[in-house]
């Protein structure tokens, strides 16, 4: 693997190998006093946040430093971004300053990809934490990775996804890499919130969440953002909360085993009843410490696997 | 006296090779075997002659983006490109919507000499959108303005453009409009489709151009005006077009004011298409790089399908370049900072023939329609798309029909690079490009 840029056609062999990687470096882990693995000293990442994230970044932040890399942190504001730098200008300038992998996250949907493309010469490893509209491939994976923990499997498990889909990143990873490790993957959407299109994914697609609880292995809930609310999607919060949200009564709609997740942040009351995200159903932290852990392996097939492969 | 031998070429692709001699800037003689001691002789043996190519759709960039494109360098594309006639749009850096730039700019054309550039006067002050510029003004100043439009910016409010078209009329003008409904398309990326929603990228709905141009139409028709659709990008559009034009393709010339010669046989309706429309699709848009982000947005196959059907059978009258040229920093980044165009004067005829020709949808008469004919005659030009006769002017084109060429952006003639075609072999190449007899183009080089 050279860069992480979108889970869109990954065969799932090199998934699960990543996947298989987490849980390793997990158990590797596990009970030790000093959460420190040596397998990417000397190694650089950078991080470059054009958009505010508090926990990508800091997942990503830790993920390096448990494996040794140095780890430095950039984001828009705080460099010559805010002078009006191109995009391709900082990224080359970071490329010859010794970053050997640049983590982005870019309100431009495509920007990873661009960056991977100017950095073709330097040899420098692109990894997409969130491009606009398009892709989040780290998140799908640690998604990914809860749902085989929880569930034993992803494949032959139905995952009903709620929210806006539109606007959504983390759909759009989730559906490729789910349906490619073989879930059955149904969207739950109001009209307003489904792409042009999503007839053709390889997904079902239904408005009515009730109907599709009785049979979710999960229920994934995604972000509604304050500014979509306000944009004519649904006419209120309140109306869309009653249709989508998930509460205590949806809960109990599905099978004992089903599990909750939400790649956060959560807006409680809303999208999800305070009982539910709190619930042992959910596993929205084991999201975040499996992100830790699936972000070191995307680290270690990217800067370490090579070496080790070729040696 | 200035004199020019043409040997050997086809008159529109047809019958035998026929010599045309060239004198003062009229085609004096047409023959077998002529001969004139005096003449400049050109071998042209198996080449195609066309009237030179008319333009209604130009961004020359000056004054404002030097650094893009000037109407120097952009008169040299045109050249090259086959054309003797281009028209430029109005959103230069101040916009051409007073008298005083409108003169600058043609000043400037008629000093290059390369080819006939006629401004665009912008509909509104600023392409605001909110008030009428002075359209009278620039009709009657020394370039005669005829065409204006607002293009980058769609004339939006239903009230404005029902009076821009409506004062147009005594002007013997035509609006040519940018047909986005600005609401539907706020942030608007790429098209609204199955690729655009894969990629992440914000829609920009086929239904934003088609209702605009439905509605230009209906006020078109009602106030008896002439409107000219810019890049039509759609199918939908075709349809509201053919629909449109069963009404309203006639309008007679009209009662104008004082120092106006209306010009007859000017169509009522009218549409262009870019050859960006008929070639490329979405497909493209996997790389995000943004050299292939243009507005409207290149759509889906069964689109460009719709457009080169309506342009053989006349539904959308001709091809116009939207020739857009950019720096470097404003196509090399992310795929949302980039602004929208790509060059397009030296590829076009290549792509017409790649995308009409070779698949037979229009032979060689049915180019000189769509590239020269039919826009000259839109846009009022008398001494343009004339018949290759005797007596006529000497402002025609020959080309190759049996080359190829390979492009490269950076051996093109405008400042900016930015082509959708870089690295693409395409057919047909234009040889020479006469201007009222003279040559201003010959075998990829101007001639100044």
């Amino acid at each position: 693997m050279r860069h992480l840029l979108s889970t869109e056609g990954i065969d799932p062999a090199t998934a699960l190998e990543v996947l298989d990687t987490a849980d390793n470096l997990k158990r590797a882990l596990l009970g030790r006093e000093v959460r420190k693995l040596p397998t990417l000293r000397g190694r650089t990442v950078v991080t470059m946040f054009y958009e505010n994230s508090t926990r990508t970044r800091v997942s990503f932040e830790i993920a390096g430093k448990w494996m040794s890399a140095d780890v430095i942190n950039v984001s828009a504001s705080g460099s010559s971004v805010s002078k009006g730098e191109s995009l391709r200008d900082t990224a080359l300038t970071l490329a010859a300053a010794g970053a050997d992998c640049v983590i982005v996250r870019h309100p431009a949907s495509g920007a990873a990809h661009r960056l991977a493309g100017w950095l073709e010469e330097a040899g420098t490893s692109v990894v997409n934490a969130g491009d606009g509209m398009h892709e989040h491939p780290t998140q799908a994976l640690l998604d990914a990775d809860t749902l085989r923990d929880r569930l034993g499997s992803v494949n032959g498990r139905r995952i009903v996804i709620v929210g806006d889909v539109l606007h959504s990143r983390v759909a759009r990873s989730n559906v490729h890499l789910l349906t490619a490790l073989g879930a059955d993957v149904v969207l739950v959407a109001p009209p307003t919130l489904l792409p042009k299109g999503v007839e053709g994914w390889p997904v079902t697609v239904s408005h009515e969440l009730d109907a599709e609880l009785p049979t979710a292995d999960a229920v994934m809930l995604l972000r509604v953002q304050a500014e979509r609310m306000h944009g004519g999607f649904f006419p209120s919060a309140r109306e869309y909360s009653i249709a989508y949200g998930l509460n205590e009564a949806r809960l109990r709609l599905t099978p004992d085993h089903a599990v909750v997740l939400h790649p956060g942040p959560m807006l409680r009351g809303m999208e999800i009843a305070s009982a539910v995200a709190d619930s042992p159903r959910a596993a929205i932290t084991d999201q975040v410490r499996n992100g830790v852990h699936v972000r070191m392996a995307v680290l270690y097939h990217l800067l370490a696997h090579e070496e080790e492969a070729n040696a | 006296m200035n004199k020019t031998l043409l040997r050997g070429v086809r008159l529109y692709g047809e019958g035998d090779p026929v010599d045309l001699l060239i004198s003062d800037g009229v085609i004096a003689e047409i023959g077998t075997d002529l001969a004139d001691a005096d003449a400049e002789v050109v071998d042209a043996a198996g080449q195609v002659a066309l009237p030179g190519f008319v333009d209604l759709h130009t961004h020359l960039r000056e004054p404002g983006r030097e650094d893009t494109e000037t109407i120097a360098t952009g008169s040299a594309a045109a050249a090259l490109g086959g054309y003797t006639a281009v028209f430029a749009m109005a959103n230069t850096d101040p916009v051409a919507d007073n008298a005083v730039v409108i003169e600058h700019v043609w000043r400037r054309g008629r000093e290059v000499g390369l080819v006939d550039v006629h401004p665009i006067g912008a509909v509104t002050v600023g392409l605001g959108g909110e008030k009428l510029a002075e359209l009278g003004t620039m009709a009657r100043s020394a370039a005669g303005v005829r065409v204006f439009s607002d293009d980058g910016h769609c004339v939006a409010d239903p009230l404005i453009m029902r009076r821009a078209l409506e004062y147009s009329k005594a002007l013997d003008a035509v609006i040519a409009q940018h047909a986005e409904e600005p609401r539907l398309t706020v942030g608007a990326q790429a098209h609204e489709g199955e690729q655009a929603s894969r990629l992440g990228l914000a829609g920009w709905p086929a239904a934003a151009e088609e209702s605009i141009v439905a509605r230009d139409c209906l006020l078109a028709l009602h106030v008896g005006a002439r409107l000219h659709v810019c890049h039509v990008s759609t199918a939908g559009t075709v349809e509201v077009l053919r629909w449109a034009k069963t009404r309203g393709d006639a309008i007679a010339p009209q009662a104008t004011r004082a120092g106006i010669v209306p010009q007859a046989g000017r169509p009522g309706i009218s549409a262009e298409v870019t050859p960006h429309h008929l070639l490329l699709t979405d497909e493209r848009l996997a790389s995000y790089d943004p050299v292939n982000k243009v507005n409207p947005p290149l759509r889906t196959e069964a689109d460009a399908k719709a457009l080169r059907e309506a342009l053989a059978e006349g539904v959308i009258d001709c091809v116009a370049t939207d020739h857009a040229p950019h720096a470097v920093q404003d196509k090399d980044c992310e795929w949302a900072a980039a602004r929208p165009g790509m060059l397009g004067l030296q590829t076009a005829l290549s792509v017409v023939i790649e995308t009409m020709v070779r698949p037979g949808l229009l032979d060689w008469r049915g180019v000189a329609r769509v590239m020269s004919e039919r826009p000259a005659e839109i846009a009022g030009l008398s001494d343009h798309g004339r018949p290759l006769e005797v007596g006529e002017p000497a402002t025609l084109v020959l080309i190759d029909p049996d080359a190829s060429w390979t492009v490269r952006g950076a051996a093109l003639a405008s400042v900016a690079g930015n082509t959708p075609y870089e690295g693409m072999t395409l057919p047909g190449r234009v040889m020479t490009t006469v201007l009222r007899g003279r040559i201003t183009a010959h075998d990829g080089r101007i001639r100044a």
